[in-house]
């Protein structure tokens, strides 16, 4: 069912002098006001020299919405002479009513359009970007600092903490790195098995996944699994710190919140980001062999021809992308976060910005990588 | 008169470049509950985080105990920061630590206390506030007001000289806002710590208050100084008398 049906209606009386007079009656509620007020205001505009004359006799409600029609037709500018009256309103209605004054709600144009020249807007931008690469290259300086002073005072680090840190972000990611590396191979074994078949060249799928697993996929995958699980979730952690005053709590302590809460976070990343890594790694050349089990190729084989492929320098050219990767992704967390602005959206604003912005990072990184490995010959 | 503990001294604040408040100069005597009193949005809050050295100001200076925070740098900034201790709004307690772990923070970066000693210290600090009980709970297991007497608790870690409180009444029932009165009253009497406490309860102004000055953003700036009492007895400033008069004209002409 829906709401009770109300009916309110506007029509035309007998004229009064040179007053126009219109009629209101029935219920005025937010229900029934809505298709009158256009009639309303067009019976208002059609007479616009005269004065008007609102009779609401045969109104038996009416709440905040009739009483906004009331005040929307008395607010108007008119001629000298030609103003609106409302009569014979009930009595508590009629107080209703009076609670307004009808010509403070003057009705306004649209507001001054503001016309900032184009220079002006160009250059603000401008400023705007270069103040953010400042604050973030200061970032830079400022946590390498404190991870050579951590290091050089590996005492100082709070122990409680940073294993803390490392569990979630390491041992935690464990499951979810062990199947998608899996799968990874999985995908990867299936997809080209499909071309290379058709050369009855099957051994060689060994060869792209061991590859395409140990190279990119691996580190790369990894990074973004700890993007959405860890990155987010720094960024999130220091960001509710900041809303919190508690990192302004942690800096009239004389604690600096970078080496209290980033450097634990980013030696984590540094440190875990390859072990996980290392494992997806194993994971995918499990997940190929399986599906090579399936085209008739034994795992003898297929081991075989993953050890004549792959050299240590593909094992660890990949490895090392993740040191990298998992320094970034911690990184753009604890940036996001900390540069959490105020107000109950503004983690949920860090967040997306720490996992769009490592994922960025990260591959933008990652063809650095292919670049420079590319250079070098590995 | 004694060497003032702290001293504003043509201070202009604000954000960005636009000032908010204006040629502010006062001073806090040692061992004073000093607070800043005025309306919603008159910058109360702001004018604290500049004394606290969490905001740098547009011009002036602010001496704490002989160091202008304003302007201090490096080591000079953090022996500023020893002097102080602030309690925040919500609290602000370390939500991973439990009560007795927040007050030991600040112990363990700074000293060489044993672990044993530490660990009598943060419980003393507790039961200054009245929770010695809860030491090994969690701020989140604890009620509002308990979390803001923790942060007092933390605040006074190192034994600072001087103690900032911002609102430390807000959001509390008007029971435990009496308590947390008497309770920077005792502190202030024991402990003969100065209090400078951003409010505006009044029956707390009245409680605790040696003397107040008022922000009013319209002002620009203070618009009065003095005893709570004289205020509210003799001011004829206009912002001063709703103020004082339950803050009801307040609305009307805002």
């Amino acid at each position: 069912m829906g709401l009770p049906a109300t009916t309110a209606a506007l029509e035309p009386g007998p004229a009064e002098g040179n007053a126009v007079v219109l009629r209101l009656s029935g219920r005025l509620d937010a229900y029934s006001v809505g298709p009158l007020w256009n009639a309303a205001l067009a019976a208002l505009d059609s007479r616009a020299s005269v004065p008007l004359i609102v009779d609401a006799a045969g109104v038996d409600y009416c709440d905040g919405a009739g009483v906004a029609l009331l005040v929307n037709l008395m607010r108007r500018p008119r001629a000298t002479g030609a103003q609106v009256s409302v009569r014979n309103l009930r009595s508590p209605f009629d107080r209703l009513l009076q609670q307004f004054d009808p010509r403070s709600f003057a009705a306004r144009g649209p507001p001054p359009a503001v016309h900032e020249p184009l220079a002006e807007r160009v250059g603000e931008l401008g400023a705007g970007i270069l103040g953010e690469g400042y604050q973030r290259i200061a970032f830079v300086g400022e946590s390498a600092a404190a991870v050579v002073e951590t290091l050089a005072n590996p005492l100082r680090i709070r122990r409680y903490d940073a294993v803390l840190i490392a569990q979630r972000l390491g041992a935690d990611a464990l499951p979810i790195v062990l199947l998608i590396g899996f799968l990874i191979g999985v995908i990867l074994a299936f997809q080209t098995a499909v071309a290379i078949r058709q050369f009855g060249a099957d051994l060689f799928v060994a060869d792209i996944v061991a590859l395409g697993v140990l190279r990119e996929l691996g580190p790369l995958m990894t990074a973004i699994i700890l993007a959405g699980r860890s990155g987010s979730a720094f960024a999130a952690e220091i960001g509710t710190m900041k809303v919190n005053e508690e990192i302004d709590a942690l800096i009239t302590m004389g604690l600096s919140p970078v080496r209290f809460l980033v450097v634990p976070r980013l030696i984590a990343g540094f440190l875990l980001c390859p072990l996980l890594t290392a494992i997806a790694d194993l994971m995918g050349l499990l997940g190929g062999a399986a599906v090579m089990q399936t085209y008739g190729i034994p795992l003898v084989t297929y081991f075989q021809q993953v050890q004549t492929m792959v050299s240590e320098a593909d094992l660890f050219g990949g490895i090392v992308k993740a040191f990298a990767f998992g320094m970034l992704v911690a990184w753009v967390g604890c940036l996001q976060g900390l540069k959490t602005g105020q107000g109950p959206s503004a983690v949920g604003l860090s967040t997306t910005r720490a996992v769009v912005g490592s994922i960025i990072l990260l591959v933008a990184a990652d063809s650095v990588f292919a670049f420079v490995y590319n250079v070098l010959g590995i | 008169m004694a060497q003032p503990i702290i001293r504003v001294e043509r201070l202009t604040i604000g954000y960005g470049t636009r000032a908010l408040l204006t040629d502010m100069s006062f001073e806090v005597q040692r061992g004073e509950v000093f607070a800043i009193l005025g309306g919603s949005g008159s910058g109360k809050s702001t004018l604290l985080k500049h004394m606290i050295g969490l905001f740098r100001p547009l011009a002036g200076h602010i001496w704490l105990d002989g160091i202008d925070i304003a302007a201090a740098e490096g080591v000079m900034r953090l022996s500023a920061l020893r002097r102080i201790g602030v309690a925040y709004q919500s609290g602000a307690l370390f939500g991973s630590m439990t009560l007795a772990q927040n007050v030991r923070l600040a112990l363990e970066e700074y000293t060489d206390l044993p672990d044993e000693a530490m660990d009598l210290i943060a419980r003393m600090k507790l039961d200054l506030v009245g929770l010695k009980d809860f030491a090994e709970s969690l701020p989140a297991e604890v009620s509002g007001g308990m979390q803001k007497r923790a942060a007092i608790a933390r605040a006074m870690a190192l034994d600072p000289a001087i103690l900032f409180l911002d609102e430390p009444s807000a959001g509390l029932d008007p029971v435990t806002s009496a308590g947390l009165d008497q309770l920077i009253l005792r502190l202030k009497r024991g402990l003969g710590v100065t209090f400078v406490v951003v409010t505006h309860e009044l029956p707390s102004i009245f409680t605790i208050a040696d003397r107040v000055i008022m922000l009013d953003r319209s002002a620009r700036g203070i618009v009065a100084e003095g005893r709570p009492q004289d205020l509210r007895d003799r001011s004829d400033n206009p912002v001063v008398r709703q103020f004082f008069n339950r803050q009801a004209g307040a609305l009307e002409t805002a």
